[in-house]
């Protein structure tokens, strides 16, 4: 019951959140996709998705070195570490994703920039 | 003054599995021996490695977590760089990192029981003036 009466009330109220700051769409939104993957389109017409930090929305807090699976979702075929312009990662996790990366990189789990095959 | 470390190892694909385990061992007598524990030791197998280290393109990676001071983790390290058939080896510590996440979960759990809680009570409060 609580939960029913607490549902619209928050719909309700991010319609004004944003009129005052129409820069800022509320954050911390569970939006599905958007992580990875760089930009999806190249026009300016289409709708621009945001861009979401991926370990915000799903919670991730432990990035490791050892996560291959993981951090592979941030390297570029080329091996180099994607910017956060493209991903959506917020800065305190790219700065921890970026040292995880390189410490997966020192160990062979991931190529250095340049694909030396 | 006790640390957790992590050392990752990655040893050449052609070695015999006896000699893996006899190098493992000796790591773990040295761990003892200079004051250490050895946590855990973890097999991760054959991978492919993502360039080539020594002329090899596959390696057997080997994860150790050890507790001790920095004097063990020297002496882990000149010990590798000295084996002839580990080609890589990394050593992290790890302790730090772990503190930190259980510091967010606890942050986490304490925030979950608080969201909680308030719920059943707020529907006490709306079903008492239902009954009334």
């Amino acid at each position: 019951m609580a939960d029913e009466t607490k549902a619209p009330a928050a719909t309700a109220e991010a319609p004004t959140a944003t009129e005052g700051h129409s820069q800022r769409p509320p954050s911390r939104g569970p939006r599905p996709g958007g992580g990875p993957g760089g930009p999806r389109e190249g026009g300016r017409k289409y709708f621009r998705r945001k861009k979401v930090c991926k370990f915000c929305v799903e919670k991730i807090e432990n990035i490791n070195y050892k996560d291959v699976r993981l951090l592979a979702q941030f390297v570029a075929e080329s091996g180099k570490i994607v910017p956060r312009r493209l991903t959506g990662v917020c800065t305190p996790h790219q700065r921890r994703l970026s040292s995880a990366i390189k410490m997966a990189r020192n160990i062979a789990l991931l190529p250095f920039a340049g694909r030396a095959m | 003054m006790n640390r957790t470390y992590e050392l990752m190892f990655i040893v050449r694909p052609d070695m015999a599995e006896e000699d893996l385990d006899k190098l493992i061992s000796t790591l773990e007598t040295a761990v003892s021996s200079t004051g250490g524990i050895v946590k855990s030791v973890e097999r991760m197998g054959k991978r492919r490695l993502a360039y080539t280290v020594r002329r090899f393109h596959d390696g057997v990676y080997v994860l150790l977590t050890v507790e001790g001071g920095g004097g063990l983790i020297h002496e882990l390290e000149r010990r590798l760089r000295v084996t002839e058939p580990v080609i890589k080896f990394i050593s992290v510590r790890i302790d730090e990192e772990q503190k930190r996440l259980d510091k967010i979960k606890a942050i986490r759990d304490a925030r979950k029981k608080a969201s909680a809680a308030p719920a059943p009570a707020a529907e006490g409060g709306e079903a008492s003036p239902a009954t009334v």
